[in-house]
């Protein structure tokens, strides 16, 4: 017997393109392919403005999602990877995509995508992705100037998101404002550990908590363990965050409550802002090869 | 740039500091071989600048591979620390 089973943590995956830019004959276009643990972006740029980008799940293999990516973000655009003078790897699967010129850490295409995003007044970027999780400081030319990242464990992450998005039987993109819903915020649960927070909010649940209430102690614990994070290297404004869960309304108000600070807000999607600064790091990188003639 | 590596646990904060503008400076390197764990080596960072790092592998472990250098009495200066002219070194616990 089969069961079809709702897959509650799956989010929507999508691609764009600017039909305003018309990219052929453009004398620069670059791309920035951000293979993280859980999603992969590829950000394609025509003479420095953003044109096209994907966001999809990562697959088990790394150069395959990089091609996967690439492939949806060019998708009816016209355009082919032939056509990308240089491309920037970045993401834990940075140095596994196979068409890329170069890698470069994430910590410092968070920290160029974020300048582009959030203006040039952005000082602190937390970086909330699928398995770690990234606090960075950066100057006013998003050079990064201090960074701490946490990849020990699942907490404060967004897998372990969708981990209690799933324990619940809640959409992934409901969690946030669900969580908002209840009459007075709850105690958090375990901050150090999914694996406990997940045994602790399934005997909240016996107790006859409501799944709202269970949700409110999760977003909480995510949002204090973060800043204790972001604590380490001393949160400066202007203040943004990046990744999947910057689309959490319940952890961003939370932390933005911790920490006493309103964080600021852009018209592009949170998540491609790795894939956005690698394009950024390419478009450099190529202006400089022709400088050399190269 | 102050590059942090490590970790927080259950347990506490575990991070080395390498401050990388003073880092740049020195020409010795020393701390890749006093460290008796031989957690350090010298890398081209994002920026095109050679610098130390923590090795990959130490990255998620430096409370343990740091162990033997932290005694819990009688602490001596830690050797990567002593190593470092510029002071770019720190640890946090």
């Amino acid at each position: 017997m089969t069961t079809a089973t709702k897959e509650y943590w799956r989010w929507k995956e999508y691609n764009w393109h600017d039909e305003n830019i018309d990219p052929k004959g453009a004398e620069t276009i670059t791309a920035g392919v951000d293979i993280g643990s859980v999603s992969s972006q590829a950000v394609v740029m025509v003479n420095g403005q953003l044109y096209a980008y994907s966001n999809m799940r990562t697959g088990s293999d790394s150069p395959d999602s990089a091609r996967n990516a690439m492939n949806w973000a060019l998708e009816d655009t016209g355009l082919t990877l032939d056509d990308i003078h240089y491309t920037v790897g970045t993401g834990y699967g940075r140095v596994n995509v196979p068409f890329a010129n170069r890698a470069i850490t994430e910590i410092a295409c968070h920290a160029r995508g974020g300048n582009s995003m959030y203006g040039p007044t952005v000082r602190t970027i937390l970086d909330m992705g699928g398995q770690d999780c990234k606090a960075i400081h950066c100057d006013e030319k998003g050079k990064v100037t201090n960074f701490l990242m946490n990849d020990k464990c699942a907490a404060g992450t967004g897998r372990g998101m969708e981990v209690f998005a799933d324990l619940l039987n809640v959409s992934i993109e409901d969690v946030g404002d669900m969580s908002l819903d209840v009459d007075e915020e709850p105690e958090p649960v375990s901050s150090t550990c999914v694996v406990f927070a997940k045994s602790e909010a399934s005997s909240l649940l016996r107790e006859g908590w409501s799944t709202k209430r269970v949700l409110a102690a999760y977003c909480s614990a995510m949002a204090h363990r973060v800043v204790s994070l972001l604590e380490r290297i001393g949160v400066e404004k202007d203040f943004a965050i990046t990744g999947g869960i910057a689309k959490n309304s319940g952890v961003v108000t939370r932390l933005e409550k911790e920490l006493g600070l309103v964080s600021l807000k852009s018209k592009y999607d949170t998540q491609i802002a790795g894939g956005l600064g690698a394009a950024l790091f390419a478009k450099a990188l190529v202006e400089k090869q022709r400088q050399k003639g190269g | 740039m102050k590059a942090n590596y490590g970790y927080l646990d259950g347990s506490g904060e575990y991070f080395i500091t390498i401050d990388t503008d003073l880092c740049i400076e020195c020409t010795h390197r020393a701390c890749v071989e006093a460290c008796p764990e031989g957690m350090f080596e010298i890398i081209t960072d994002d920026y095109d600048d050679e610098v130390a790092a923590i090795k990959e592998e130490h990255r998620k472990k430096v409370k343990y591979d740091c162990g033997a250098c932290k005694p819990t009495t009688d602490r001596p200066p830690l050797p990567c620390v002593v190593a470092c002219p510029p002071g770019a070194i720190t640890h946090s616990w």
